[in-house]
């Protein structure tokens, strides 16, 4: 017989919910979460293109056997329709990123020519403050940061990850289709 | 069902008789006023009055065991719904179907710290399968419905639907759905079972195992499981709530196993090469330290809930499924594996196990003239009633005796809680079992502690006239901690010592029912007699048993399962 590890190795794993819109959903899922001692890494939640489903994307670091337990467990709380892993080869994922550094007028250009690299924006500017806005996957935004981070940051917030999978495939099981 | 204008409160006894729901157990209160005026009308929904709304969910659990029906529990807002909690959490463990309605303050006032407020909704959320706060009168027909749906069926579970006091008063036109829609319910199987496999194992195993648990129970599939069980022809193996899904007499059953199994029993387990379980979980206590468990077992697991597939254990092969439609299926895929390629040769396996049984029995020590020994009182109560009763039991040492030698005989005869542990348990159970069952012998084997939790309601049976029995195995000990503090801290009897207080036969007599006792073995048998002869309301038999008699054998927490301290 095969037996769980004490201490898995665990990485990174999406895992994406449709759920019913209504209240307390959240609740019962971040409930689930911490009574089964599955760590959130982040976790967001917005409309679908349903009004009546919103979609959950959290992201946890465990094993990939607890990612399943993860997945089943969730599963059987009523309000949730549909819930997978999405595999990480195959989705498109998108974090998004603010940041505010205080740095002198003269240092603007070089910041200007840094976002420009990452794709990122100034979306404000005040004399001796810039505000950054970058979105990408994980890597790239902590790139961004760590780059960022000789300028001095003064804030900083970051959501939580957002995914689909590629292709035409989507989580709205058979009967929702 | 046709439409028709009524108020919340109607509408909740409407869904009631609907659901053709017979008993009711609670307690009124301010916030649940309308639903029981309401009921005051009903011809076919009978409410029973019990002193705790502990009380009300546990006789509730006990109508659910007993029948497989859906049990019913009433509470008010505030203290009422949360005296409710430990009923609807030990019925949540154990799988116990069960529709818990509470009133609660108005809309309004929600949110505000109101009198008797109570965030139920909040606090049930991790003891039940799902539970409602309802905010429109419209929507009471639908979520009962659903709330009777979900209690029943899959993995059966607890449910609580919380009304405020404005959504009862409220007017609609009621009409009560005949199907539920739950977009998010009943999750589709997405594998193909994989019975070939199973089957394939099956054909291969010399050291087969069955392992039985209350998911035979919920599903009813006993004649299902008894065509497997004599297909195999393999030793099957049961934990609490799997006692009576196979007749513990059958010879291939060698009954409970875990912490306080047989010996005999726990050494089959661990020494499997295949072990088949049929709605079972691998609970910690039966499991014992769950990385030297079994070590050479293959495993076929299947069950209901795909959640507790490879939780504990890794399943060789899972079955998710009904035991009912799923198990028949593998029954014939494993005769077909059988007839086309034979079988390995389980003879040898049998000697082993038969000698195991022989010399490693369940024993205790022989009743002699001055302690009265638990066990035997166990055993003269079945022998006297030739097992045909249905037992409850509270938790402690009482309890384990009682899995260990009452010998059950059907299903659903042998009603405890297993997964919580809740003290207190049997004396409510009773009360439900009886009520559901009412031609049955209902016996309850109790504990002096778990007694005095909830004994309050021996009020309620005598209300009700049942003639349900409870012996009470009187140690004077909140005795399983006391066995813990003898084995495990150095006889340190911290806070386990009982006075000898209530007087239970007086107790009896204040309560207007039978009271009896036994303090020597010279004094056992009449009064057991007596007990089992007496009708006309409840009977509490007080029992001095020896104090020091422990639960053997018993696997030490996180030992392994073969790991038995047998201490007589
Ligand atoms: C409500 C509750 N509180 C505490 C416990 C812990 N506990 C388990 S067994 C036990 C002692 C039970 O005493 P008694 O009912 O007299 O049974 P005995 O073990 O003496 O047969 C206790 C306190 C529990 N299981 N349930
Ligand atoms: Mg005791």
């Amino acid at each position: 017989m095969e037996h769980d590890d004490k201490l898995p190795t665990s990485s990174s794993h999406t895992v994406s919910l449709l759920v019913e819109n209504k209240p307390g959903v959240l609740h019962r899922i971040a409930g689930l979460f911490s009574r089964r001692g599955y760590n959130i890494a982040s976790l967001t939640v917005g409309p679908t293109e349903r009004p009546e489903y919103s979609r959950m994307t959290i992201v946890v670091r465990l094993s990939s056997k607890t990612v399943e337990q993860v997945v089943r467990q969730v599963q059987k709380l009523v309000p949730v329709v549909e819930v997978r892993e999405l595999s990480p080869v195959d989705l498109v994922e998108r974090e998004l990123l603010l940041v505010k550094i205080r740095t002198p007028e003269k240092n603007h250009a070089e910041l200007r020519a840094l976002a420009e690299t990452y794709e990122a924006k100034i979306v404000d500017v005040s004399p001796d403050a810039l505000v950054i806005e970058a979105s990408g996957n994980a890597g790239k935004l902590d790139a961004l940061e760590d780059r960022l981070a000789q300028y001095g940051i003064q804030e900083l917030c970051r959501s939580g990850r957002i995914a689909l999978e590629r292709g035409f495939k989507t989580l709205a099981p058979p009967n929702l289709k | 069902m046709a439409k028709e204008k009524t108020t919340g409160a109607k509408a909740v006894v409407k869904a009631l008789e609907a659901e053709g729901v017979e008993w009711v157990f609670g307690v009124p209160g301010g916030a649940i006023l309308p639903i029981y005026d309401a009921l005051f009308d009903s011809r076919t929904v009978k409410h029973v009055l019990v002193r705790h709304e502990q009380t009300g969910a546990h006789a509730a659990e006990g109508f659910a065991h007993a029948t497989g029906k859906v049990g019913v529990c009433f509470g008010t807002s505030g203290p009422g719904a949360t005296n409710l909690v430990t009923g609807i959490a030990d019925a949540y463990m154990d799988s116990v179907p069960m529709v818990a309605i509470t009133g609660n303050v108005s809309s309004s006032l929600i949110g505000s710290d109101a009198f008797q407020e109570a965030d139920i909704t909040g606090i049930t959320m991790p003891i039940t399968k799902h539970n409602w706060l309802v905010t429109d009168v419209k929507d009471l027909p639908r979520i009962l419905k659903e709330a009777f749906y979900i209690a029943r069926t899959g993995r059966p579970g607890p449910v609580l639907v919380d009304i405020p006091k404005d959504i009862q008063n409220a007017e609609f036109e009621f009409e009560y759905p005949d199907s539920v829609n739950i977009p998010g319910y009943h999750p589709p199987v997405r594998e193909e079972p994989r019975l070939k496999d199973a089957a394939a194992l099956i054909r291969a195993s010399s050291r087969p195992v069955i392992y039985l648990g209350g998911g035979v129970r919920t599903s009813g599939a006993y004649d299902e499981v008894a065509q497997f069980v004599e297909l195999v022809g393999a030793p099957v193996v049961t934990t609490v709530h799997g006692k009576g899904a196979l007749p513990e007499s059958h010879p291939q059953c060698l009954g409970m196993f875990g912490m306080h199994g047989a010996k005999f029993t726990n050494y089959t387990v661990q020494d499997a090469d295949l072990i088949i379980a049929l709605g079972a979980r691998f609970d910690d206590r039966v499991t014992g330290k769950l990385s030297t468990f079994a070590p050479e077992a293959k495993i076929v697991h299947l069950d209901v809930d795909p959640a507790e597939i490879s939780k504990l254990v890794t399943a060789t092969v899972p079955l998710v499924g009904d035991l009912k439609l799923l198990l028949p299926q593998l029954t014939e895929q494993t005769r077909k594996a059988f007839a086309a390629s034979g079988r390995a040769d389980i003879a040898p396996w049998w000697i082993k196990v038969s000698a195991w049984r022989e010399k490693h029995p369940l024993h205790h020590a022989p009743q002699g003239d001055q302690f009265i020994e638990p066990q035997h009182v166990i055993e003269r109560i079945w022998e006297k009633t030739q097992g045909k009763a249905l037992v409850t039991t509270g938790v402690g040492k009482h309890q384990m005796f009682a899995a260990q030698y009452w010998k059950t005989i059907w299903p659903r005869q042998f009603i405890t809680s297993g997964g919580l542990g809740t003290m207190g348990f049997c004396l409510p159970a009773a009360i439900g079992v009886q009520l559901g069952k009412p031609d049955a012998l209902v016996i309850g084997i109790d504990g002096d502690g778990s007694f005095q939790m909830t004994l309050q309601d021996l009020a309620t049976a005598v209300d009700l006239k049942l003639n349900i029995k409870i012996f009470i195995l009187n140690n004077l000990f909140l005795g399983m901690v006391h066995q813990w503090q003898d084995l495990f801290y150095e006889k340190r009897l911290s806070e386990t010592p009982l006075s000898d207080l209530p007087d239970l036969v007086k107790l009896a007599e204040a309560y207007s029912c039978l009271g009896l006792r036994a303090r020597k073995p010279s004094e056992l048998e009449d009064v057991l007699d007596r007990a089992l002869a007496h009708k006309g309301g409840p009977v509490i038999v007080d029992i001095r048993t020896r104090p020091d008699a422990h639960v053997y054998p018993m696997v030490p927490a996180g030992a392994p399962l073969n790991d038995m301290i047998d201490g007589e």
